[in-house]
Order: C-alpha cells, then structure tokens, then sequence
C-alpha cells in the first residue's frame, strides 16, 4: 500500500539562502487511516512540517508526495485545526463550520443546492462532538472547549482524507483537554480519516496515536518513531497505566537528549 | 393592588443615566447664561443662549436655509467620501506591497491642512457647492481609507492558513474574511468621518461660497451680528450631534456581532 503522505529528504530554510534551516533531511511516510502524533522540542519544525505536508510551503530540496501526488500548492484534501480556534465572529457556528464548503472546488458549487444536504451533515458533526443544538449560537457564546470542538467539525466538514492539528488542546484546561483526546479518538474510530496531531503533550500523543514521531532541535529531523502498543479503543484509565507512563518517561528522556544536543 | 410582580419596586424611578444627556446639555446653558448677566460681558462679545435663542428666531428662513444647504455639502462629500474610502480602503489593504507603498503618501496627504486645498479647488471648480462638497470628501476620507485598510491588512495568519489549504484564492480570502472583518473598522471610521465632514464643508463655505451657514456666519460677523454667528454654531452642533449618532445607530445595527460584550447578556 503507498502511504497516503510521504516525506523524501526534505530541506526547508526560511527567508533566503542564508536564512534559518528549519528542517534538514526530513523523511516520513504517514498511511492512510493512520494516527500520527509528531512530538520534539520547540523549534524543531513540526509548524513546518505542517505546512509542508498541506503545501502552504514548497521544500527547497526533496519531494512531498500527498495521495500519490507532489505537492507544488495547497492540497484540497486536508482539514486543519490550530490551538486558536480561528472561528469568524460575525458567521453563527454553523455558518463557520460550512465555510470550508464555500472554499473547496469540489463543493462550493453544489453548495447553494444542495445547502439542506450539507446543514445535516454539519448538525450531524456537531452532534458527533457533543454540540447538537449549539449550531445557530455565534462563537462568542460558546466557551474555549466548545469552540474547539466547532473548530474540529469545521476541519472534518468537507470530509478530508489528512487532517492536520497543530496543538488544537494547547490553550484548554486538563479536563476539557482530556475529554476533546476522547472526541479526537472516538472521530478517528469512526470516520474515515488519517490525523497528523502535533503537540507539545506526550501524554496526549501517547494515548491518542497509533505512532509517535519524535524530531530533534532544529533543523529538525525524525529521530525516532515509536509504535504504541496500546489497545484500541482506549479509555482514559489508560492514563494511570504503568506502562503508559513508562511509554511517555522514555519519550521524555529522547527529547530531552535532542534538546541538549541542540 | 399588587397583581403586577414589579409592584414592590417602586413604581416610577428616574432613570438618570438616560436623562443625563439632556440635564448636562441644560446646565451648560444655564451656566453660560448667568456667567453673562454676571459679568455684564456685551452680546457683540459673548451673546446669552437666550439672546441666540432669539436670533435663531428671528433668523429663522436663513439659518433653515443655510443649514440645508451645509447639511447638503456635507453628506455629500461624505457620502463620496464613503464610496472612494472603502474602494481605495480596499485596494490599498489587498496586498503588503500596496500597503506599504501607499501608507505613506496618504499620510502626506492627510498632513496638508485641507484650508490650503480651497483656494486651488476654487481656481478649479468656481466658488460655491462644489468646492465645499469636495473639501468634505477630502478630509473625511482618509480615516475610511485607514481603518478598512487597517482591517485588511490585519487578518491573523493563521487564519490565512486555514482558507489557502483549502484551496482559496486571494479573493476568497477578501471576501470571506478581510471584508466582514474589516467592517466594525469602517463603520466605526464613519463616526469620525461625518464629523471631519462638517469642518470641511463649513471651511470651504467660509473661505468661498455665498450660501450655507459658513458663508452665513462669516457674513453675520463682518456685520457684528455675534448673536447670528452663534445661531449658525449652534445649528452646526445640532446637525453634527445628528448625524453622529445617526452613524452610530448604523454601526450598532451592521456590525452587532462586534459589540458581543454588550449583547450576550
């Protein structure tokens, strides 16, 4: 099988030929339905890889290949998530969630007629992500929680085969964090979708990937992957499991050797 | 008695907040009123609100008539100023470079006193409407041009983010985001604006016109009418409080969603 996302040697640098190696002889491949969280320490590229795999940058040198195609601009078949909740004040929450529809070639012109079609859908994902009946309040009504669990339905809206978050619980309190991981991981059961989680979280990573990738200080780079051995489905008390913990002590060790190799 | 619930509440309470507006506005008269009859200070120096009281009576065909006309000048050129800020606004926050390129010379612009610009305009257009709707344009624009501008160019990028994976184009982006975004800034500006409006207009009406209440009350004062000039001043307030509030009134109502403090409770 070809992996859905597949990252060769890859050299990105920021801001000229002499400006910063962000990551250097980069490699990865990512499956299709497959989990990935991408764990290092700060500045180790992982904003980047982000946008190289959704082709808002263009590697310098090595290729980026997205559903057996390379990337040279954006790729439609990508929903993303960041820790801001980028919700529009002035659309209701469902009108911020049907705004990738307006965007994407695929859908915006069958948008207007078949607008009952794709308003289900959306009620359908809000009720999926414990929102049913939130969807004609406007984002300023909703708490942080609820508004990234909006901003979720509105990356997965136009059923995109990759979706990218980029530390979407980063500004949640633990309990909310903890039961968004289990809205994340009951989505990845059910839908059909291969999720890149970058975090800062090991624990997160951990209970929620099926593989955690681990990248060293910049220029970043793969240093590692680790396979989580962990069950499907998951359940929180997971958290408390010795050898979970075993699992997140040994990643921490990794990159706290990458950081001082830095 | 008491089958209405708020029967325990005091039945009549003065609102005071509302009605501060209008006891302020009547103490100043006040004031100004017995200030003068204090002093002994001459009409030809300082007139009593009641002796301009008298004169926007006395007056009354001419100032209606001047105030019409002032009133005309103004929201026209502020109307053009609308139309031409929120275009160029839009032009100039479209792109960095035009950003850029353009902030500065508007700047420049906006640093001329528009007094200066009359004469030129009269050498141009004659004296008379023209030049006075055309000083409105001119000095009330530029905040427009700013703040859409500014609302533009200040889209978070990660947002921009968001709608490029999608596949959006530089219009999408504009039109999905930049222009509803920016809206709270343009009708915030227009406040601003329609009050710079007037000194334009009035300006303009003073140095080159023979109607409207600038040229009134340039005419009143070569007369020692002082009663009259502050009838015109008056009036001038009356229309500017008008419309700014009028411009108020539209902000609250187009860009509600930008008040959230205030109405999600």
């Amino acid at each position: 099988m070809t992996p859905l996302v597949s990252i060769e040697n890859v050299d990105m640098r920021y801001g000229g030929p002499d400006g910063t190696l962000a990551v250097s002889g980069l490699n990865l491949k990512i499956n299709r339905g497959e989990f990935i969280a991408v764990v290092g320490p700060s500045g180790c590229g992982k904003s980047t890889l982000m946008k190289l795999t959704t082709g808002l940058h263009i590697p310098q040198s090595g290729v980026v290949i997205v559903g057996n195609e390379q990337v040279t601009k954006p790729v439609s078949i990508v929903g993303m998530a960041f820790q801001n909740p980028t919700m529009f004040p002035w659309r209701t929450t469902l009108e911020n969630i049907l705004l990738p529809l307006e965007i994407v070639e695929r859908h915006r012109h069958r948008l207007r007629r078949h607008k009952a079609e794709y308003v289900a859908k959306a009620e359908k994902l809000l009720e999926t992500v414990g929102l049913k009946g939130f969807g004609d309040k406007y984002p300023w009504q909703l708490s942080g929680g609820m508004q990234q669990r909006a901003n979720l339905c509105r990356a997965l809206i136009h059923e995109p085969e990759l979706l990218m978050l980029d530390e979407p619980f980063g500004a949640l309190d633990a309990f909310t964090r903890e039961e968004l991981w289990c809205v994340i991981r009951d989505l990845h059961a059910t839908q059909d979708v291969t999720i890149v989680l970058v975090t800062h979280d090991l624990r997160e990573s951990v209970f929620l990937a099926d593989k955690v990738v681990v990248m060293s200080a910049r220029p970043g780079r793969v240093i590692s992957e680790n396979v989580v051995p962990f069950e499907r489905p998951r359940q929180l008390e997971l958290l408390y499991d010795p050898a979970f913990n075993e699992m997140v002590q040994r990643l921490h060790g990794e990159i706290a050797t990458a950081r001082s190799a830095a | 008695m008491s089958t209405n619930p708020s029967a325990s509440r005091p039945p009549f309470k003065i609102n005071w907040v509302r009605l501060a507006p209008l006891l302020y506005t009547i103490g100043l008269f006040v004031i100004w009123e017995i200030g003068v009859r204090l002093s002994g200070l001459p009409h030809t120096i300082l007139p009593t609100p009641t002796r301009i009281f008298e004169a926007i009576v006395q007056y009354w065909s001419p100032i209606w008539k001047n105030s019409m006309q002032t009133l005309y000048t103004t929201v026209l050129g502020f109307l053009i100023a609308v139309v031409a800020g929120l275009g160029i606004g839009l032009f100039i926050g479209w792109s960095k470079t035009i950003y850029a390129g353009l902030y500065p010379i508007m700047v420049g612009f906006n640093a001329i006193p528009k007094v200066a610009l009359v004469p030129i305009l009269v050498i141009w257009f004659g004296i008379g409407t023209v030049p006075a709707v055309l000083t409105a344009f001119l000095i009330s624009f530029f905040p427009i041009v700013v703040n859409v501008a500014t609302g533009l160019a200040t889209i978070e990028p990660e947002t921009e983010d968001v709608l490029r994976a999608l596949g959006a184009k530089k219009l999408d982006i504009m039109l999905k985001v930049g222009i509803p975004r920016s809206m709270p800034y343009f009708f915030g500006s227009l406040k601003v604006a329609i009050t710079l409006a007037f000194v334009g207009s009035v300006v303009s009406e003073t140095v080159a016109s023979n109607n409207g209440l600038g040229q009134m009350m340039a005419s009143a004062q070569s007369n020692f009418n002082v009663p009259l000039v502050f009838a015109g001043l008056l009036m001038l307030a009356v229309e500017g409080i008008a419309m700014y509030a009028l411009m108020a009134w539209v902000e609250k109502r187009m860009t509600g969603w930008a008040h959230r403090s205030t109405m999600a409770h």
